[in-house]
């Protein structure tokens, strides 16, 4: 058995796509974790929206051996790490279970916004850090001008930072050798009772529920009886194993050890992430502090297309759940869209992936209503609610005041943008709290109202500077604001699902885009449709969608039958793929379409 | 029971001389075309299909000649091709038979010898009054061309229909109203007034996609429509169907069997056919012979559909029998472009209970609101129904 000294247990953390996953790659290949036939590129994203997608959503852990140019055997835990902003939650808990990381920055890109975010992380938690200049084969590659940003931005010693290409297996040693030379070993005593730190629990069709761990002190064996900390309940251990990147049996993990068990558990919420695993006969006197629970930033609502698929669409989210604890849902109803299910997610990347796993994974069509942030609503007699849905907002008598949720964004931008940058946040309502450059970059720290951003904020800046910039956020607190509920009238009857809170300023001119959009967005139909925006009893906008003037096929004939019917086929099928509401068919689209701002 | 249903046959003739820009039909041009060859095969197929579904003595009620361009046939086809269906069939002496003609010189010269050989109703595909018109149109034919061929064929036969396409681009109202008024002058008790429609697969439409064509807005061509509906029915001509228009006892006998869904078959390439028989087993495992209507397509490609009538008899490509459900959507769809709408119970008779099938609800709420209009179990569209059939049809029955 190794000893505890030559372990290191590290992550590799950067902005999105700077090539975490790639380095991921060479170093299992240069370890033999996988034959060469086995291994494919970013190996680790193995879900199938990753691979599509190119980006890792979950983070992955491997366990490799490797022999040093001293000559010893180590063993090195890496974890893979998500590069997006919403699953920030899955660095932070990979950093909790490591004593170092490998700050990957693309030498052609340099510093980005979740760079920043993410190496704060780690320097928070007292990981020794180990920067990696990824891509240095690229043509465009400045690792000088990248070494000085780190220093100047993050200021991070970088003199010893590593010259590499994981694409093109350069420098791969050098960072397998600064792992072993620079990072610290773990400590734990194998005498001390078990403390396992729960990193990860989620279900694998094939094994069940699996619960990754970190082991701290004591020795984690199979067949022995464990006991949950936090929940207080007990299970046999099953199976010990590591992932190597193939799941893998072995007797035991001692200290400072990583991997996964297979115990009596039988759904995911027994393995409660951040809890600490014990030995139930001589357990441990103090938990480990845990992780701070991850909170869904966005919520919005999910309808089956199909009324008839309410319980398959509960189901599916149920099982979801199973290996992504991180959303929340509750059942909704609403009068537009009938049952379905309110649901929290950590933004809106992670909003859109489980709305296409569902899609994919169970064949469900759904309606998505328009993201809504959390708002605290201060009722007068002195209660205050969480308010997930416009749609439930109390009555304006019953309100003393309304709070929304305020983040502190970083963007770091090309300075030829910056001026659109700064427009645009200032629309947003944002307070510039800081301004800076390094070299031809500028790194601008803005507070916002969530509820401007969580929308389309990001695709808006992408537009404003043509892809290059980058954006990171977190959540500061609540504020007072100004906020009214905007309801959406068709045909005089209000569409729950269309509501919206919004600033009171903006209030008109959303209604009147609001307004404007569903007139594109629902198609002229055999009456005449009224649209309007009100605020209370007070109408703000409105506009009409004339009625369907004609629609009529002027030669129908013997020969023609089987082709109209065809038609008749698809308008039907175009209908499934509307909601009725009153007498007027609307586009599922719309409900999220027509809360986008567009260019004005 | 079913048995009583009308009975009609559609001979299909693929040939043109050129392809019209706005055209869909299944028509090819040849440089030349072995006439005597393709009618025996016409011939043999109606042989098979008469003998596939026991339609021996069965009454014939029309015959037509579509296409394509039928007025391009010699004679004495035509007349071979009327000879073998009263051979085949049992006529009576108040049959229809109708030839599609293009009015050309040259075809007008042969009007005489068709009615020689059996034709007794000629539809006359004018199309437009207007030269201008015409050429864009891409017809072969002059308007006084036209009207020589039209003056020559009221002549020759007692019935005869003409064709006109309208709401074309830059075309205004008046502009078709004017030519209108002219049209109803020329003394003809049956007129198809087609509005341009961009087909799928056509000149027209590809030149549309480029943006090198622009039908008229839906506004205008509304009002047209409602306009030429209302000039006709003052100038005596009854809107028997959308496009449609024929004095008393004038209405194309033929066509209403497609609107009424009624039987038919169709020999020649890409024809098809409807007709209530005993299905033939598809193999030797399949043992059912249900009674029920059965739908025929030819196979399209003249040169294809010659072969496989020489080898087996027929050019049938597809034959399935049609559920009740398929039929009573049929029946919807055609019916309620007829005047006359569509007989809910009769409809039932053959495809069972109507909410299987029709959306009584929906039906109820759009006679409320003035589209539809149900008295004594027939189902009729409205003037405002008409105008948005599509959708309306679509909105109410159950597919
Ligand atoms: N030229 C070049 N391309 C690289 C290198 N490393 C990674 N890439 C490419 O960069 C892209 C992103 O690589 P990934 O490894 O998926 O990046 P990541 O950091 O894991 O991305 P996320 O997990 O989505 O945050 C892929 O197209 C890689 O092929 C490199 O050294 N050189
Ligand atoms: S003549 Fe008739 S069938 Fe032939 S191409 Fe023209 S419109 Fe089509
Ligand atoms: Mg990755």
């Amino acid at each position: 058995m190794v000893p505890i000294s030559n372990i290191r247990n590290f992550s590799i953390i950067a902005h999105i796509d700077h090539g975490k996953s790639t380095l991921a790659d060479r170093l299992i290949q240069v370890c033999g974790g996988l034959t060469d036939r086995e291994m494919k590129e970013q190996v680790l994203d193995n879900m199938e929206l990753e691979r599509e997608r190119g980006i890792t959503i979950k983070a992955q852990t491997v366990r490799l051996s490797y022999t040093a140019k001293d000559g010893q055997e180590y063993i090195l835990n890496l974890m893979d790490t998500p590069g997006h902003v919403d699953f920030a939650y899955e660095v932070s808990r990979s950093l909790a279970a490591c004593e170092g990381s490998l700050l990957v920055v693309d030498a052609s890109q340099g510093v980005e916004a979740q760079t920043l975010a993410n190496v704060y992380h780690a320097i928070d938690v007292n990981h020794e850090i180990v920067p990696v200049l990824n891509k240095i084969d690229l043509p465009a590659a400045e690792p000088d001008r990248v070494r000085t940003q780190i220093e100047d931005v993050i200021g991070l010693d970088a003199s010893d930072a590593i010259e590499a290409s994981a694409k093109s297996n350069i420098g791969i040693e050098d960072v397998l050798e600064a792992l072993v030379n620079r990072l610290p070993p773990p400590q734990g005593d194998p005498d001390a009772p078990l403390k396992a730190m729960l990193v990860d629990s989620w279900y694998d069709p094939y094994l069940g529920v699996m619960t990754l761990v970190r082991v701290i002190d004591g020795v984690l064996k199979k067949g022995m009886k464990v006991r949950m900390m936090a929940t207080n309940a007990s299970h046999t251990v099953e199976r010990v194993g590591i992932f190597g990147p193939k799941p893998t049996s072995i007797d035991a993990l001692g200290p400072g050890e990583m991997g996964f068990i297979n115990a009596s558990i039988k759904t995911v919420s027994d393995a409660k992430i951040g809890d600490t695993i014990t030995d139930d006969r001589r357990p441990a006197e103090v938990a480990l502090p845990g992780f701070k629970p991850s909170v869904s930033v966005v919520f919005c609502g999910l309808f089956p297309l199909d009324a008839g698929e309410f319980t398959d669409l509960r189901e599916a989210l149920e099982k979801l759940s199973l290996n992504d604890a991180s959303f929340s849902f509750e059942a909704e109803t609403s009068a537009a869209l009938g049952f379905g299910f309110r649901c929290g997610f950590l933004g809106l990347l992670h909003m859109e992936i489980i709305r296409e796993r569902l899609f994919r994974e169970f064949n469900l069509e759904l309606i998505a209503t328009a993201p809504s942030v959390v708002y605290h609503i201060h009722k007068t007699d002195g209660e205050m609610v969480s308010l997930h849905n416009p749609a439930d907002m109390p009555d304006v008598t019953r309100i003393s005041h309304i709070e929304e949720p305020w983040i502190e964004a970083t963007i770091m931008t090309p300075d030829e943008f910056l001026g659109a940058v700064l427009t645009l946040c200032t629309e947003r309502r944002g307070e510039q709290i800081n301004l800076t450059y390094a070299g031809n970059r500028a790194m601008v720290v803005y507070k916002l109202p969530l509820n401007e951003v969580v929308f389309d904020f990001y695709d808006r800046l992408k537009s404003v500077t043509k892809g290059y910039a980058s954006f990171d956020y977190h959540i500061t607190g609540y504020r007072t604001g100004e906020l009214v509920k905007v309801s959406i009238l068709v045909n005089s009857d209000p569409v729950d699902a269309l509501a919206m809170i919004v600033n009171k300023e903006q209030a008109e001119t959303r209604g009147r885009a609001i307004c404007g959009r569903l007139k594109d967005l629902i198609p002229r139909q055999m009456f005449k449709i009224a649209l309007q925006a009100a605020i209370g009893g007070k109408v703000i906008a409105r506009e009409t969608v004339g009625a369907l003037r004609k629609d009529v096929t002027a030669k129908c004939y013997g020969g023609d039958i089987t082709r109209k019917k065809k038609l008749l086929e698809k308008q039907k099928e175009g209908k499934k793929r509307m909601r009725q509401f009153g007498n007027v068919d609307i586009p599922q689209s719309a409900f999220l379409e027509a809360l986008k701002m567009g260019d004005n | 029971m079913t048995d009583m249903a009308d009975f009609g046959v559609y001979i299909h003739w693929p040939f043109c001389q050129k392809k019209c820009p706005y055209c869909d039909f299944n028509s090819h041009v040849r440089e030349t075309v072995d006439q005597a060859r393709y009618g025996q095969a016409i011939i043999t197929e109606l042989e098979t299909m008469a003998e596939r579904f026991h339609l021996a003595n069965r009454p014939v009620k029309s015959v037509f000649f579509g296409g394509g361009t039928p007025s391009l046939m010699l004679p004495e086809i035509t007349g071979e091709i009327c000879g073998a269906i009263k051979r085949l069939f049992s006529v009576t002496d108040d049959i229809e038979i109708t030839l599609e003609a293009n009015p050309t010189s040259v075809e007008a010269e042969k009007l005489a010898a068709f009615r020689d050989h059996g034709i007794n109703r000629l539809s006359l595909g004018i199309q437009s009054l207007n030269d201008r018109h015409l050429s864009f149109l891409g017809r072969q034919h002059s308007a006084n061309e036209a009207l020589d061929a039209l003056a020559k064929a009221q002549q020759v036969f007692d019935r005869v229909s003409i064709d006109f396409i309208y709401a074309l681009p830059d075309q205004t109202t008046a502009d078709w109203l004017a030519e209108l008024a002219d049209i109803l002058t020329l003394g003809c008790d049956h007129l198809s007034l087609y509005q341009l429609t961009l087909e799928p697969g056509t000149a027209f439409t590809s030149m549309a996609k480029r943006g090198l064509l622009e039908i008229p807005s839906d506004e205008l061509s509304l009002e047209m429509f409602k306009e030429t509906q209302a000039h006709c029915k003052a100038a005596g001509f009854h809107a028997y169907e959308i496009s449609n228009h024929a004095k008393a006892g004038q209405m194309s006998r033929h066509n209403l069997i497609y609107w009424q869904a009624d039987d038919w078959i169709g020999a020649g390439p890409g024809a098809v056919g409807r007709i209530w028989s005993h299905h033939m087993p598809n193999s030797e495992n399949d043992h059912e012979t249900n009674y029920g209507r059965i739908e025929t397509r030819c196979r399209k490609h003249p040169d294809g559909w010659l072969d496989d009538v020489t080898k087996t008899g027929s050019g049938i490509a597809e034959e399935n029998q049609e559920t009740p459900h398929a039929y009573a959507i049929e029946a919807v769809m055609m019916g309620l472009r007829l005047a006359d709408g569509i007989n809910i119970a009769a409809i039932e008779g053959k495809a069972g209970a109507r909410h299987t099938w029709l959306d009584t609800d929906a039906v109820a709420r759009y006679c409320q609101q003035g589209l539809l209009n149900e008295e004594a179990g027939i189902l009729k569209l409205t003037e405002h129904g008409k105008t948005i059939m599509n959708t309306l049809i679509g909105e109410i029955l159950i597919l």
